[in-house]
């Protein structure tokens, strides 16, 4: 009989199209435990296993698959949950394809293990039968520590030096852990309520959670440090910070940035206006500008608000597009019309202000620029009115200079971020460490758990020579 | 007493409400001009107040609001020991307090409110105070005591003339202008319209003058750019780079434009409660 790893991949099931676009439930709809346990016997349990060099938190891959092979799902999260505190999370949203799977060996014939598939589904195994077991709490370290900011980085990080012993209080401006998690990926791609589940495991490890603390305002970094009494501090803080793109008309009525768009519908649940009090413009025609993630999440959000039409425009060509091929897989199975080599010049109003229609230039692609993809280069004479009443900017995203403003001495670079080393999370002051998108700009979810990881490595190391 | 709780409820003028809440380090740390978002429950919005009033020792801030709308409505029906859900602040930057010689503070409705705070530190700092508050009716004049007792002079202006000066507070502040009345510096909060008003005015004269903006607001922390609004033909974030900002460069017009964003949705809102033409009635 062939080794199971010559069986083809096993196919996620999904929601169809036509349906989805009119809810906010998950598109994938998870393994059966059959399909979990065949897909994990394709592993062939290298001895030397690749796959793990490409997560940032070094998951005992062939070790957890092993487990979900023989069926025993809840120990394979354990085995996860060794190194990493979010698997329902991760495996619905790490980039698979150019971390974990990129490396399977299998990849290099034929198709990688599905690692994230299989990691979803033994955490909702674990989760949905209320079969996880918090660790053992060591002896108190009587060591304080502070984290400010709560999506994935300062998450880990809390979770890792909580299991180290130490108190940790995590403080969080807005009034919901996650971070992006909770305000920026929808609904549909993570499901609030499993990214509640998996926070609230932190209580249990007796990290206490702060909500509504804005630091930098309440407290400063010094005030944690002097006046509250924290050993160190870890700062997670993120790339929250809109970019706009200077247009003319950029700030009529209906023209919105991601993050505000993403956080009305997602933090808000403005989605759902039965339960939630929070507006969100309800475009018939909507346009979001950007070719990552975060505009696939506009976009496809914006579909399920009920636009009959969602245009992205993007100003260079598909290739360069650096979202996740799943990701416009899905945004084009949805109806999302892609106006490639295009860009907004600017954006018309009516007497109200309110976005009526967008100046849309035509591009073409020119010599490779500083990030080695072709140069866009605007086309003389090709621009048009595209009617559309909301706008979505979705071109990235700065460093929001709160923290950096108020805690002097805090080295940060060019761009605002927070200069630490990449090995060890420490900044420029003696205590603080950094680590997530406030270091590197946005990045992945698991780059910023394995910066927390590493950072909380390191402040342990810290907190003994204290 | 518990953290968020609210600890004392009195309805100072129609629909006009004054909370005293518990949070004894906002307490602490605020400065005037600053202010916090509020959820009332979950599902509610994320309602932006500015913090009038903080007692550090009892541990508690003083929020003055009118109930204008459906946020406002929801949290004016919480009672004493109560708690709202969510407090986060203090937020913004605090006023640019310095002697200038002779303020003049003008309140317009519930922006009273914010004003004392920044009236009681002028005065702190040195200047001699002058005072305009204005209301659409009699029974809108708030603060009007708390404000005589820092001002040498205030002036009191209704639109239907029931109390003081029949008209705007612009009026008031061109009678003490024409009475030769010295005026270095003025802070004026209010709707927008007011606002703008006194800003027109105040920029024939060449006198330094700061409003105080509210843009609709979601995080209050400079990550969402809702806030934007167009100060000397730049875009700021309200929320982190105000709420204050120089009266003479601010878009006065996009402001209330962006205000009125979610006008089509409210209006909807408010159809299904039956006390909503009241406060569509109180609002100017
Ligand atoms: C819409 C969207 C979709 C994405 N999709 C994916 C995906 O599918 N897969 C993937 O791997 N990555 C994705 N990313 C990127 C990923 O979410 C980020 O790289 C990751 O969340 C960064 O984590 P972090 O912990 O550094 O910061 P964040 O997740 O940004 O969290 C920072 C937190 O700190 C809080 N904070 C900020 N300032 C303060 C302060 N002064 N005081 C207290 N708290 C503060 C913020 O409110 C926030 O909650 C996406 C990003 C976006 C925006
Ligand atoms: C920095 C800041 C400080 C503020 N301080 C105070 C305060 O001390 N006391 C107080 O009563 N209010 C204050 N406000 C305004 C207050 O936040 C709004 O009145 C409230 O959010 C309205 O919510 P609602 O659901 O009750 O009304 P909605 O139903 O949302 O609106 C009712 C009406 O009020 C208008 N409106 C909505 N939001 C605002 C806003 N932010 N500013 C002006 N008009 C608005 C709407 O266009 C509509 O006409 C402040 C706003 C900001 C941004
Ligand atoms: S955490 Fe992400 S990168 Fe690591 S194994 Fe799981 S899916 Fe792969
Ligand atoms: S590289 Fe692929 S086959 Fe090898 S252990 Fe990892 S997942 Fe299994
Ligand atoms: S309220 Fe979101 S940036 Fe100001």
């Amino acid at each position: 009989m062939p080794h199971p790893s010559q069986n083809p991949r096993q196919p996620m099931p999904e929601q169809p199209p036509e349906e989805r676009i009119k809810n906010f439930s998950e598109v994938p709809l998870g393994y059966t435990p059959e399909q979990a346990q065949a897909e994990a016997s394709r592993c062939l349990r290298c001895r030397k296993p690749q796959c793990v060099a490409g997560c940032p938190v070094a998951v005992d891959i062939p070790g957890f698959l092993a487990l979900a092979a023989e069926g025993k799902f809840t120990e394979a999260a354990n085995k996860i949950m060794e190194t990493n505190v979010l698997p329902a999370v991760c495996g619905r949203v790490c980039p698979q394809e150019t971390q974990c799977e990129a490396l399977c060996v299998l990849g290099k014939k034929g198709e990688p293990i599905a690692v994230g598939r299989i990691e979803r589904f033994v955490a909702d195994w674990q989760r949905e039968r209320g079969e996880y077991q918090p660790p053992e709490r060591p002896s108190p370290s009587g060591k304080r520590v502070a984290i400010v900011g709560s999506g994935p980085a300062g998450l880990t990080a809390a979770a890792d030096l909580a299991k180290r012993g130490h108190e940790v209080t995590v403080f969080e401006a807005l009034h919901e852990m996650g971070g992006v998690l909770v305000y920026g990926i929808p609904e549909f791609r993570l499901p609030k309520a499993i990214l509640k589940a998996e926070v609230n495991r932190l209580q249990e490890l007796g990290v206490k959670l702060e909500t509504s603390a804005v630091i930098g305002k309440l407290d400063t970094i010094e005030d944690l440090l002097t006046e509250e009494g924290f050993d160190a501090v870890f700062v997670g803080t993120g790339a929250g910070l809109p970019t706009f793109m200077g247009l003319p008309g950029e700030n009529l009525i209906g023209v919105y940035s991601a993050n505000e768009f993403l956080t009305r519908s997602n933090l808000m649940r403005a989605y759902d206006s039965n339960q939630a009090d929070t507006p969100i413009a309800r475009g018939q025609r909507v346009m979001v500008v950007g070719g990552g993630n975060v505009a696939m999440d506009a976009a496809r959000t914006a579909r399920r608000l009920g636009a009959e039409k969602v245009i992205l425009a993007y100003r260079r060509s598909r290739e360069e597009m650096p979202a996740r091929a799943e990701e416009i897989h899905h945004a084009e199975e949805e109806g999302i019309e892609f106006h490639l080599l295009s860009a907004p010049v600017a954006f018309l109003g009516d007497d109200n202000s309110r976005l009526r229609a967008a100046v849309i230039q035509k591009m073409e692609l020119g010599e490779p620029d500083d990030s080695g993809r072709r140069r866009p280069v605007p086309i003389e004479g090709s621009e048009f009115e595209e009617p559309i009443d909301v706008a979505v900017i979705a071109i990235g995203a700065g460093a929001n200079p709160l923290i950096a403003s108020t805690t002097p001495g805090l080295e940060t670079n060019r761009k605002g971020y927070i200069v630490a080393d990449s090995e060890t999370g420490a900044t420029s002051l003696p205590g603080v460490y950094a680590g997530g998108d406030i270091v590197t700009g946005s990045a992945t979810v698991i780059e910023a758990m394995g910066a927390g990881r590493r950072a909380a490595a390191a402040i342990d190391e810290y907190l003994k020579s204290l | 007493m518990s953290a968020n709780e609210i600890v004392l409820k009195e309805e100072i003028a129609p629909q006009t409400y004054r909370y005293v809440v518990r949070h004894p380090k906002i307490a602490r740390k605020r400065r005037a001009g600053q202010f916090v978002i509020l959820r009332v429950h979950e599902g509610g919005e994320r309602v932006p107040l500015t913090i009038v009033d903080s007692d550090p020792e009892a541990g508690t801030v003083t929020l003055i609001f009118q109930a204008v709308g459906h946020s406002t409505r929801e949290l004016a029906e919480l009672e004493v020991g109560d708690q709202v859900l969510d407090l986060a602040g203090p937020l913004g930057q605090p006023t640019h307090i310095e002697n200038f010689g002779t303020a003049c503070v003008i309140g317009g409705g519930y922006g009273t409110a914010p004003v004392l705070p920044i009236a009681v530190a002028l005065r702190e700092a040195g200047n001699e105070l002058l005072g305009i508050v204005g209301a659409r009716t009699r029974e809108l004049v708030i603060l009007e005591e708390e404000l005589q007792a820092l001002c040498s002079r205030l002036e009191v202006a209704t639109d239907d003339g029931s109390y003081g000066h029949h008209g705007f507070v612009t009026d008031v502040l061109q009678k003490l202008l024409d009475e030769g009345q010295k005026i270095d510096f003025v802070l004026a909060i209010g709707p927008a319209p007011m606002m703008r008003a006194v800003s027109d005015l105040t920029r024939q004269h060449g006198i330094k003058t700061m409003v105080s903006l509210n843009p609709l607001m979601v995080d209050g922390t400079g990550m969402c750019g809702g806030c934007r609004v167009e100060v000397g033909g730049e875009t700021k974030f309200a929320c982190v780079d105000g709420p204050e900002f120089d009266g003479h460069l601010v878009n006065f017009d996009l402001l209330m434009k962006r205000q009125a964003t979610y006008k089509p949705q409210e209006t909807e809102a408010c159809q299904l409660e039956s006390h909503c033409r009241l406060s569509e009635h109180l609002r100017h």
